[in-house]
């Protein structure tokens, strides 16, 4: 039931994946992004990381996406990337190379896959990862929300029009 | 139950699928697009490692990955904004200079 449940999402998430990258469409794009990034975020349910799934949900599928659509409605005029590819040669290089990537990845990974098993996996809800949170990473905690402020206030820098 | 390593296959999948997603698009938005999709996947990688060690901190870590996401889609936008204002096309064949 949990390798359906698996396949069926894992499913989803790739093909969602190359709908991004292969539809000519930025908006296309972000939709398919947007079905990518719930995929992901069921299978961290399905991980046992409840909190992640819903920072997920918030944080990438709420807020980056919303930014990123907004950005394609502003910026876009109709089709984009037209006109004649310059290096076409160079792009179709890609699929070979990120297949090789992959083989390469899974090769790594799977193929040293003999580590033993730690203890049963700890649960992901929000009291335990929060606990962890505020004791041996809270310093990278705090310096998250200077990393937040300083982000804001270049951005108000950057997207500010210039007086004359 | 389904083996941690099956999840980390489809995080590898899924990497790929945003490496060449950057190296293809002349978007930018689109590429950056696929660099949340890479950091996604890798961030699935780090969940499903957590929990086969049986320990918390790769989900804390994903944590942090998520607010640095965050940070830099925010500020990517608007560089990229701000070069659509001098330029008026977006395209990153074109772009191969910050200062102009």
């Amino acid at each position: 039931m949990a390798h359906v449940a698996f396949f069926t999402i894992a499913a989803i998430a790739v093909a969602s994946a190359l709908g991004l990258i292969l539809r000519p469409n930025a908006i296309h794009g972000a939709l398919f992004l947007v079905v990518n990034l719930g995929s992901v975020a069921a299978l961290y349910l399905m991980l046992g990381a409840e909190f992640l799934a819903a920072a997920q949900v918030i944080v990438y599928a709420g807020a980056i996406m919303v930014l990123f659509v907004f950005a394609i409605m502003v910026l876009i005029p109709g089709k984009e990337e037209s006109g004649p590819d310059t290096h076409r040669g160079a792009r179709l290089l890609a699929a070979p190379v990120g297949g090789l990537l992959l083989l390469l990845l899974i090769f790594v990974v799977v193929g040293r896959w003999s580590v033993p098993r730690g203890p049963e996996g700890p649960s992901g809800s929000a009291g335990a990862v929060g606990r962890l949170l505020f004791t041996s990473y809270l310093f990278p905690f705090e310096l998250t929300s200077v990393l937040l402020l300083a982000a804001m206030v270049g951005v108000l820098l950057l997207a500010r029009r210039r007086a004359g | 139950m389904v083996p941690e390593s099956y999840y980390v296959v489809l995080s590898a999948i899924l990497f790929s699928i945003g490496v060449v997603g950057v190296v293809i698009r002349r978007n930018p938005l689109v590429i950056f697009m696929s660099i949340e999709l890479m950091l996604n996947a890798s961030n699935l990688a780090l969940v499903a490692f957590g929990q086969r060690f049986g320990n918390l901190d790769g989900q804390a870590v994903v944590f942090f990955v998520m607010a640095v996401a965050a940070a830099e889609v925010a500020v990517g936008l608007a560089i990229i904004v701000t070069i659509f204002r001098v330029r008026r096309r977006l395209s990153v064949d074109d772009l191969s200079v910050m200062r102009w």
